[in-house]
C-alpha cells in the first residue's frame, strides 16, 4: 500500500487584516521528503507555514497532518501533534542560554519520528556545544538560525516548517545550514522549506512547489525546476 | 544612633511587604504584559480574608500562620480565576484594554469588599507568639516586622529557585519574552498564564495577609499600594526581580528616613525619587532596554476624513447642543456642561494616547491646574472670570510645557510612570502648601459673574469654550501637526530619517493637550464654584483613560463619546444605588469583552463594513 | 570630486571594537557596495554614518561639512537619505501621505494645527510614487503593502528629501530575485538621473556585482579590500573570508 502524505494541505486561504494574501494553497508532503517552497517575496511562502502551524487567526481550508485535521487547532497543539516549525525571524529567546532556549523546545520522544537530546543536536551543531552557557541574544545571526533549528528538533517532530533558511547569512553559514539539512533528511525526517534562493533550495529539496499570489502555480521534482529556464522565469524571474 | 538604627529597621519591615506585592506585579507584567491595576485589589482582599481567617484561628501560631498561607492561596485562585474568566480573552486586545479591564475589577472588589466587611476599619489580631517587641540598642522593636524582615529575602530566593531552576519557570521566562514563539514549541500559554496570575496574585495576597497585625484593613487599601507598587516595579526596572528587591529596600528606607529630613514634602519624595532614577536610568535601575514594554497604542487604520454627511458632523452636534437649553431644565444643562468639559479632557488626553501613542496616567494634573490656575487668579489676583478663565490653560499649559520636558524623554509604561510622578508631584505641592492654596480645604467662591451665572448662560460659555477647542483639536489631527505625531508613533526611526524631531513634537502636543485639559479644569471650576486637591488625584486621571477607552482610541470621536457614557453612567447610577462601583466595574468589564476596540471604533467598523459592501 | 569623505572611523561596544578606522570616500554618480561577513561591522558603520551612533573617532564630511554629533534629523536635511534593512515606514498612513510627510517636513511645516494634511504635496508625492512605481497603489495603507513594495515605498520617500546621498541597508533584503534587480535597477537609473551617489550593503551577490560601481569589503571592522567588482571578487582575502572559493 502506498502511505498517505504527512501533510495535505487543501485550499488554504489566508487573510493579513483585510488583505487577501493565500488564495487557496494546495500542497503536501511525503515521509521522509524534503520539499521547497518556493516563490517571490510577499508571494505568499511565510503566510503559507505560519497558517499551517496556526499562528493566523483568520484562515480557512483543510490541514491534515499525520491522518488527523489540524486546521482548527491552536499552535501549541499542532506542535504537540509533531509539526516543528522554524520561523524566518529566527526569534531565539535572547534571555536564556542555549541549554535553555533547547528545553523550551523539548517534548517527548514520538515514535516514527527520530528523537533529539541536547547531546545529539550539540553533536550536529557543534557551534553551539561550545556556548551551551550563553544568552541567545548574545550570538550571531547564523548561530541564531542553528538554535532555533535545534530548538524545534527538541520537539521530536516528524515534519519541520523551515521558513527561509538562508536568508541574511553569509555564504559560508548558508553552507553549513545546507549540510544540516541534508543530515536530518537521512535522519527520516519530512522538511518543507520556503526558499528564494535556488541553488539552496536545489541543493536539498526534492521537490519544488512555486507560489504565486497567493496559489501554488507549479509542483513537481526540483531536478524538473533548475532544468526548465522557462518555469523558472515565469515563477522565480531568474 | 539607635534610633536611627530601629528606623532603619522599620523601612526594611515596610520594604518586606512592598517587595512581596511589587514581586508579584512585576512577574504578572513581564508575562502577560498586561499592567494590572487589579493587583491592589487582590492584596487588600488578601488584608480581609486573611482578617477574617485570623479573627476565627489566630489566637494559636499554627492558626495564625494556616490563616495567612489560607488567605494567600485563595487571593492566587482569584487572579486565575480572573485569567480564566477575563483577561485570556483580551490578550490579543490593545494592551489599554486590558488595563482598563483590571480597573473594571478594582471597581467591583471595591463594592463587594464593602459588602462583605462592612466600611469600616477592621483592626487585627496580632500574631501569636510575635506580640511583644525586642531590644535593639535599648530601644524597643516589633518582633513581627523582624520576622518580615527576614521573609523578604526567602521569598526572593525561592522565586529565583523557581524562574531559574524548574522547566516552568523557564517556559515562564521563554513566554515571557515570545508568547506565538513558544505556543508554536508545544507551550500552552493560557496554561502558563493563569498559573502566573496565581502565583502573581498569591504573592500579593501574602502581602496584605502579612499586614493584618500591623495596620488596619480598609477600603482605601488597594490604590495606595498598587500605586506605590507601580513605583517599585518601575524603579527596579519591569519584570526584574532583583530590581524589584532593592527598589522595595531604597523606598522603604526613603520612607523611614524621608519623614524625619523632608516632613513637609514625604508625600512627594517616593514619585521625585522615581522620577530622577528614570531620568538617570531610562529603563530602571535593573532594567534593560529589550524589557521595555512596547507603547501600548497600537497602531490603527488610517484616519479617514468623513465625506458626505459624516464630514459634517461635529458642526451639527455643535448645533444641536446649542439648542439643547430652548427645551431642557437646569439638571439637564449642568449635567451636559460637566460632559462638555469632561469630553475635552478625553479628547485632550487622546491627543496623546490615540495620535502620539503616548499614554498619559497623570492627566488630572493639567486639568487641576487649570482648575487652580482660575481659581488662584480669582482668589489672590481677584481677576474677573474671563482672566482668571485664561489663567487656567497658562498655568497647565507651562506645567505641562516642564512635565513634558521630561515625560517624553522616555516610552511606554516609562512615560505612563513618569506622567503619573508628575501629577502625584502637583496633588502634594497643591496639598501640602496651605499657605496659598488652602490644602485640602481647597478654593472657595469661584463663581461666575452675573452674566454668566444663569444654567444656561454657562452652558452657552462651556459650550463655545470647549467646543471650539475640541474643534480646534479635531482640525489639529488631520493637519500636518498631528500626522507628524502620529509618525512619530509608527515609526520614530523612520521619523528622525526624515528630518522629524519626534522629541520636540510630542513635548509640544503634551503642552497642547495640557493647556487644552487645563481649559476645561478652569471651566469646571467656575461651574463647580470651589476647587480641592481631589481633582488632580489619581482617580480622576484613572477615569479620563477609562473614557477615552470606552470611546475607542482609533477615532476622534471616541473620547468624546466615552466621556459621555462614562459621565452619564455615573451620575445616573450614582444617585439610583450604593453600589455604582460594582455596577460600572461590571459595565466596563462587559464593554471591554464585547467590544475590544471600544464603542466608536465598533460602530465604525459596522459602517466600514457596510460601505464595503 | 567626492561628496562624502569618510576618515579613520572608529566604534567600539563595551570592549568590543566594532569599526577599527574605516576609510573611504564616495562621488556623485557612484553606487558603492559596502560588503562582508556577519558581524563585520556594516550596520554599525552605516548608522555612524547617518548620525544614528556616535564615533569614538574619526571624521565624516559631506560637501566639507562635518557630520560627527549631529542627529540624523539633521544629517537628513544636509542631504543624505536613508533606507531600512527592515523597512521602516508610516503603517497608519497610506503610501501617499507617507511621501507627503517627507515633503512638509522639508518645508517645515509639520506644526500646521489647522489646514489638513492630505492634500499638501500630493502631486509632488505621486509623481514620485509613479518613478518607482507604486502610484497605482498611492492611497492603499502601508500598513497593508508587500514586502517589496514597502521598499518602493522606502525609495521614494528618500527620494522626497531630495538627498545628495542614498544609504541603503540590504536593499533587497527579503525580495525574489526578479524583484531584486528591478529594485536595483531602478536604483542606478536614479543615480544617473539626478546624480546620486548610492551606498549600499548586500548580501546577494548578483546584485553586488550586478550593480555597484565599486565595492568595499569590510572584515572585522576593517577595510580588507576596496575596487572595481572584478577586482574584488578575483581579490584572495575576500575570497577566503566571505564569498568562499568560486564553484
Amino acid at each position: 500500500m502506498t502511505a498517505a502524505p504527512l501533510l495535505t494541505v487543501r485550499n488554504l486561504q489566508a487573510w493579513y487584516g483585510r488583505a487577501h494574501i493565500l488564495m487557496g494553497v494546495d500542497l503536501q508532503v511525503d515521509r521522509g521528503e524534503v520539499v521547497a517552497l518556493m516563490g517571490r517575496n510577499g508571494a505568499g511562502k511565510t503566510t503559507t507555514m505560519k497558517a499551517v502551524m496556526g499562528l493566523l487567526d483568520a484562515r480557512a481550508g483543510s490541514v491534515t497532518f499525520d491522518g488527523r485535521d489540524v486546521s482548527a487547532l491552536p499552535p501549541h497543539r499542532i506542535a504537540r501533534h509533531g509539526l516543528g516549525y522554524v520561523p524566518e525571524d529566527r526569534r531565539v529567546f535572547t534571555d536564556l542560554t542555549v541549554e535553555e532556549n533547547l528545553e523550551v523546545g523539548r517534548q517527548p520522544p514520538r515514535p516514527g519520528a527520530p528523537a533529539w537530546t541536547p547531546e545529539r543536536l550539540y553533536a550536529l551543531f557543534p557551534n553551539l556545544a561550545e556556548m551551551r552557557g550563553r544568552r541567545g541574544g548574545r550570538m550571531s545571526g547564523g548561530e541564531q538560525q542553528m538554535l532555533t533549528l535545534a530548538r524545534t528538533l527538541m520537539g521530536n517532530p516528524s515534519l519541520v516548517l523551515l521558513d527561509e533558511p538562508s536568508e541574511g547569512l553569509a555564504p559560508r553559514i548558508v553552507q553549513q545550514m545546507a549540510e544540516a539539512v541534508r543530515t536530518l533528511k537521512a535522519e527520516g525526517l519530512s522538511i518543507l522549506l520556503s526558499e528564494q534562493n535556488l541553488s539552496f533550495a536545489g541543493a536539498v529539496a526534492d521537490r519544488a512547489c512555486v507560489i504565486e499570489k497567493g496559489r501554488i502555480r507549479f509542483d513537481g521534482p526540483m531536478r524538473t525546476l533548475l532544468d526548465d529556464e522557462d518555469a523558472r522565469r515565469a515563477y522565480l524571474a531568474v | 544612633m539607635s534610633f536611627y538604627l530601629v528606623q532603619f529597621l522599620s523601612g526594611l519591615a515596610t520594604a518586606a511587604t512592598l517587595f512581596l506585592v511589587s514581586s508579584g506585579l512585576t512577574i504578572v507584567f513581564g508575562v502577560t504584559r498586561i499592567v494590572n491595576f487589579a493587583h491592589g485589589s487582590f492584596y487588600m482582599l488578601g488584608a480581609y480574608i486573611g482578617w477574617s481567617l485570623i479573627e476565627r484561628w489566630g489566637t494559636t501560631p499554627m492558626g495564625f500562620w494556616g490563616g495567612v498561607a489560607l488567605a494567600s492561596l485563595a487571593v492566587g485562585l482569584l487572579g486565575a480565576l480572573m485569567e480564566v474568566g477575563l483577561l485570556r480573552r483580551l490578550y490579543r486586545s490593545p494592551e489599554l484594554f486590558q488595563l482598563l479591564a483590571t480597573f473594571g475589577v478594582v471597581l467591583i472588589v471595591q463594592d463587594v469588599a464593602s459588602a462583605a466587611w462592612g466600611a469600616e476599619d477592621l483592626l487585627g489580631r496580632r500574631a501569636p507568639g510575635l506580640k511583644g517587641s525586642v531590644d535593639i540598642l535599648d530601644q524597643p522593636f516589633p518582633l513581627y516586622d523582624l520576622v518580615l524582615i527576614g521573609l523578604g529575602p526567602v521569598v526572593l530566593g525561592l522565586l529565583w529557585l523557581l524562574f531559574n531552576r524548574t522547566r516552568w519557570g523557564t517556559l515562564v521566562r521563554a513566554a515571557t519574552q515570545d508568547r506565538e514563539m513558544a505556543s508554536a514549541l508545544g507551550v500552552d500559554p493560557a496554561r502558563l498564564f493563569t498559573g502566573v496570575l496565581f502565583l502573581g496574585s498569591a504573592l500579593a495576597g501574602l502581602g496584605g495577609a502579612l499586614q493584618v497585625p500591623r495596620e488596619a484593613v480598609t477600603l482605601h487599601m488597594d490604590m495606595a499600594i498598587v500605586v506605590e507598587a507601580f513605583v517599585v516595579v518601575v524603579v527596579g526596572g519591569m519584570g526584574s526581580l532583583t530590581g524589584a528587591f532593592v527598589a522595595s529596600l531604597l523606598i522603604g528606607q526613603l520612607q523611614a528616613f524621608g519623614i524625619l529630613i523632608f516632613p513637609q514634602i514625604t508625600l512627594v519624595l517616593v514619585f521625585l525619587f522615581m522620577a530622577v532614577v528614570l531620568v538617570l536610568r531610562p529603563y530602571g535601575l535593573l532594567g534593560r532596554a529589550e524589557d521595555a514594554p512596547p507603547t501600548a497604542a497600537s497602531t490603527g487604520p488610517p484616519l479617514v476624513l468623513a465625506s458626505g454627511l459624516g464630514r459634517w458632523a461635529p458642526a451639527l452636534l455643535l448645533a444641536a447642543l446649542a439648542l439643547v437649553p430652548l427645551v431642557a431644565g437646569d439638571y439637564t444643562l449642568i449635567v451636559l456642561t460637566e460632559v462638555i468639559i469632561l469630553a475635552l479632557v478625553a479628547a485632550s488626553l487622546h491627543l496623546l494616547i490615540g495620535l502620539g501613542g503616548l499614554v498619559s496616567f497623570g492627566h488630572a494634573a493639567y486639568f487641576g491646574l487649570g482648575a487652580y490656575g482660575a481659581a488662584l487668579a480669582v482668589k489672590h489676583l481677584a481677576a474677573p472670570m474671563p482672566l482668571a478663565l485664561a489663567a487656567a490653560p497658562l498655568l497647565a499649559g507651562a506645567g505641562a510645557l516642564l512635565a513634558g520636558w521630561f515625560c517624553v524623554r522616555r516610552s511606554g509604561l516609562y512615560f505612563a510612570m513618569l506622567t503619573l510622578a508628575f501629577a502625584q508631584i502637583a496633588w502634594s505641592v497643591v496639598f501640602q502648601w496651605y499657605g496659598v492654596t488652602g490644602g485640602d480645604n481647597g478654593i472657595l467662591g469661584v463663581w461666575p459673574p452675573g452674566w454668566a451665572s444663569g444654567k444656561a448662560a454657562y452652558y452657552w460659555l462651556t459650550l463655545a469654550l470647549a467646543g471650539g477647542t475640541l474643534l480646534l483639536l479635531r482640525r489639529a489631527a488631520f493637519a500636518p501637526f498631528g500626522y507628524t505625531l502620529r509618525a512619530g508613533r509608527d515609526s520614530a526611526l523612520r521619523a528622525e530619517a526624515v528630518g522629524i524631531d519626534v522629541r520636540r513634537h510630542q513635548w509640544l502636543a503634551f503642552a497642547l493637550a495640557g493647556a487644552s485639559a487645563g481649559l476645561a479644569g478652569g471651566l469646571y471650576a467656575f461651574s463647580k464654584g470651589s476647587v480641592f486637591p481631589t481633582l488632580m488625584a489619581v482617580p480622576v486621571s484613572v477615569d479620563a483613560l477609562v473614557m477615552v477607552l470606552m470611546g475607542g482610541i482609533q477615532t476622534l470621536s471616541g473620547p468624546v463619546v466615552g466621556a459621555a457614557v462614562f459621565h452619564l453612567l455615573e451620575t445616573q447610577a450614582m444617585s439610583l444605588t450604593d453600589w455604582w462601583r460594582l455596577g460600572l466595574g461590571l459595565v466596563i468589564v462587559l464593554l471591554v469583552l464585547v467590544f475590544p476596540k471600544g464603542i466608536a471604533g465598533f460602530a465604525r467598523d459596522l459602517w466600514l463594513r457596510r460601505v464595503d459592501r | 570630486m567626492s561628496l562624502l569623505v569618510v576618515e579613520n572611523l572608529q566604534r567600539a561596544f563595551g570592549g568590543v571594537k566594532a569599526v577599527r578606522g574605516v576609510s573611504f570616500a564616495l562621488a556623485a554618480g557612484e553606487v558603492l557596495a559596502l560588503i562582508g561577513p556577519n558581524g563585520a561591522g556594516k550596520s554599525t558603520c552605516f548608522n555612524l554614518l547617518n548620525g544614528q551612533l556616535r564615533p569614538d573617532a574619526g571624521t565624516v564630511r559631506l560637501d566639507g561639512v562635518d557630520l560627527v554629533g549631529l542627529p540624523p534629523r539633521r544629517i537628513w536635511r544636509l542631504g543624505v537619505g536613508r533606507t531600512f534593512q527592515i523597512t521602516a515606514t508610516f503603517a497608519s498612513m497610506t503610501v501617499a501621505e507617507n511621501v507627503q510627510m517627507v515633503f512638509l517636513s522639508r518645508a517645515h511645516r509639520l506644526l500646521g494645527l489647522w489646514t489638513p494634511a492630505a492634500g499638501a504635496f500630493r502631486d509632488e508625492a505621486l509623481a514620485l510614487l509613479d518613478r518607482v512605481g507604486m502610484a497605482a497603489q498611492a492611497d492603499r495603507p502601508c500598513g497593508v503593502l508587500a514586502y517589496g513594495d514597502l521598499k518602493r515605498v522606502e525609495l521614494a520617500m528618500a527620494l522626497a528629501g531630495d538627498p545628495k546621498i542614498l544609504l541603503m541597508d540590504e536593499p533587497t533584503a527579503g525580495m525574489a530575485p526578479g524583484e531584486r534587480q528591478d529594485l536595483m535597477a531602478l536604483t542606478s537609473s536614479l543615480v544617473r538621473e539626478r546624480g546620486l551617489a548610492v551606498l549600499f550593503t548586500e548580501h546577494d551577490m548578483d546584485v553586488v556585482f550586478g550593480h555597484a560601481t565599486r565595492i568595499i569589503v569590510l572584515d572585522r571592522g576593517q577595510l580588507i579590500a576596496e575596487g572595481p567588482p572584478d577586482a574584488v571578487r578575483a581579490d584572495p582575502r575576500v575570497q577566503a573570508v566571505y564569498l568562499g572559493s568560486p564553484a
